[in-house]
């Protein structure tokens, strides 16, 4: 019996994550470098309010858009952190992680056949996603010159008259990298110039450590044509109540709001509750959870110095992306033998995008005495390959 | 950069300055420089390790005693405070608001050895008007740490 299958489905490679997956569940007492969520619990008094919304009964369906006292604390975060005032009963919609607001997003915008840029190392999802919305994504190869940053010459080449969307990444999974406000202005006016929508995927928002996080949208003219997804996951440690949001023009919402209305119904109930105390009372918790990340940031940077590995430093989120060009190996092989031999995971940069090849990403989601461990390993490792290239 | 410096070694006093000079993006002299300013201040009073005693040979018992008093004419609480801080088996000498006034914490050896402190030398004090004493019977949580703790990293290996 042949099964009905989707062309386009079928065609989408799995995640080149997927694949090393599936080789470090195999190994036993490897450390793993190569998660992308927080090593932190939730703060108890949002996990509490959780809880206390299940006690009191709050086990239904919300609107579709989501509570409306979360719309509003949504509002007026983007209003204190960013300067932008949304209309919470219009321009903003929760959803089942930024992850939803990724794809139906790109579905709600996009036609057959519209080209969507994404500007790569990035996140796994806009790609697929794009392609099952029915784009064409144009990928932008960014540089570790350019401290991985979206330049105005690369976008301007990437534009041509089909060209709907921009997806923006920043602050950056896998490179950590940031745009700062004078390059987002570039970046801005191209949009503007050529009517060119943006999606900014500012999870990472919170985690900058270089001045604060500068939203696209909060520039001049700009607010009109962004999708600024945002959510729980990183900021708050929540992943695993799969909270996000999408905010901007109401038009966009609208749809955006139809699909998920039809596909999802409402996000979760009680991580909805949570949330709104995490925007209330969550500032505080944010920034040490920050001050923790940038002194194991600032810890790794100093050992890849000690070890004589080339890595630009990364601003934002909490990955490294060190260079392992010199050892003339690709990130997938590097990363292979690293867990072979050190037993020591680390997720290859070529997962992220071809220009993620020659590049491993890092993450900092552990504790300083985890790092401190992969740290003397991969110095090791590092060592043996160099004697080993030196006496070929 | 105080009060992440104060936050670390709260937790780990036996850090070295090189790690925390890396950690907080400083020279490693500017490390020894605040932290001598912070033991000259007394903002820094001790480099103590905290043990669970519990896993030892060693028998203690801690006893928190609530003590009632008639404050002194001139000198309120802080001479009749000072009359039970120098006891050297006493560790914690706080004034409290609400029902008592002075809170004492007491490590012994043993049950008797609490009872002898507080029947012979407390009690006997001038200004004393009551005690009460409670025994600790089980420590979940000490100093912000909880005890006996195991975390075990529940996330998948690798995630995008
Ligand atoms: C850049 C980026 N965007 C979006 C997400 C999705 O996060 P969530 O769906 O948990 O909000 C992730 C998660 O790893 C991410 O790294």
């Amino acid at each position: 019996m042949s099964l009905p299958l989707n062309e386009s489905v079928v065609n989408i490679k799995p995640s080149g994550i997927r694949k090393f997956f599936d080789i470090v569940s195999e190994m036993k007492d490897a450390i793993s470098l190569g998660v992308g969520e927080p090593d932190f619990d939730t703060p108890w008094h949002i996990r509490d309010e959780g809880i206390y919304s299940l006690e009191r009964g709050k086990t239904f369906y919300t609107s579709n858009a989501g509570l409306k006292e979360l719309r509003q604390e949504i509002c007026n975060y983007q209003k204190r952190t960013q300067g932008i005032n949304y209309d919470a009963m219009k321009e903003v919609l929760v959803t089942v992680g930024g992850s939803e607001a990724i794809d139906i997003g790109l579905r709600a915008m996009i036609n057959p056949g519209d080209e969507v840029i994404i500007p790569q190392p990035a996140y796994v999802s806009y790609f697929p996603c794009a392609i099952l919305a029915g784009a064409k994504p144009v990928i932008i190869n960014l540089k570790a010159e350019n401290q991985f940053r979206l330049t105005a010459d690369e976008l301007l080449n990437a534009v041509t008259d089909r060209t709907k969307v921009l997806i923006l990444p920043f602050p950056n999974n896998p490179t950590g990298a940031i745009m700062e406000r004078s390059d987002l202005e570039k970046i801005a006016q191209i949009c503007i110039d050529k009517n060119i929508c943006v999606m900014s995927d500012e999870i990472y928002s919170a985690l900058t450590y270089k001045g604060e996080h500068v939203s696209i949208a909060s520039i001049e003219g700009m607010k009109e044509r962004t999708i600024l997804i945002n959510g729980f996951s990183k900021a708050y440690a929540m992943t695993g109540w799969r909270l996000g949001y999408a905010c901007g023009p109401a038009e966009i919402i609208k749809q955006m709001t139809k699909i998920h209305q039809f596909a999802i119904m409402c996000a979760p109930t009680t991580s909805q509750y949570a949330a709104i105390e995490a925007l209330k009372n969550g500032d505080n918790d944010v920034r040490l959870m920050r001050g923790a990340y940038n002194q194991r940031r600032r810890f790794l940077m100093n050992a890849f110095k000690e070890m004589n590995l080339e890595c630009f430093e990364p601003y934002g989120a909490f990955y490294v992306f060190p260079c392992i060009k010199e050892f003339g190996m690709t990130s997938e092989e590097f990363a292979t033998r690293f867990l072979e031999e050190e037993k020591v995971a680390a997720v290859p940069g070529s997962a992220f995008g071809d220009s993620g090849e020659g590049y491993l990403r890092i993450s900092y989601a552990y504790s300083i005495e985890n790092l401190k461990t992969a740290m003397e390993r991969l110095s090791r490792f590092v060592n043996k390959l160099r004697s080993e290239k030196h006496n070929v | 950069m105080r009060e992440e410096l104060l936050s670390i070694i709260e937790k780990n006093s036996r850090i070295d300055i090189k790690e925390l000079a890396v950690r907080l993006g400083k020279e490693e002299i500017d490390i020894v420089n605040e932290l001598q300013k912070l033991e000259d201040e007394k903002v820094i009073c001790g480099y103590h390790t905290l043990v669970n005693w519990e896993k030892t040979s060693i028998e203690k018992v801690t006893a928190l005693i609530e003590v009632k008093v008639t404050p002194q004419r001139g000198q309120g609480f802080d001479r009749i405070a000072s009359r039970i801080y120098n006891y050297p088996e006493v560790r914690d000498v706080y004034l409290i608001s609400g029902g008592f006034d002075l809170l004492v914490t007491l490590e012994e050896k043993s049950l008797k050895d609490i009872a002898m402190f507080v029947s012979e030398k407390l009690s006997t004090l001038d200004s004393i008007i009551s005690t009460g004493t409670h025994f600790i019977l089980k420590k979940y949580k000490d100093h912000g740490t909880i005890i006996d703790e195991h975390v075990k990293d529940e996330r998948e290996v690798i995630t995008p």
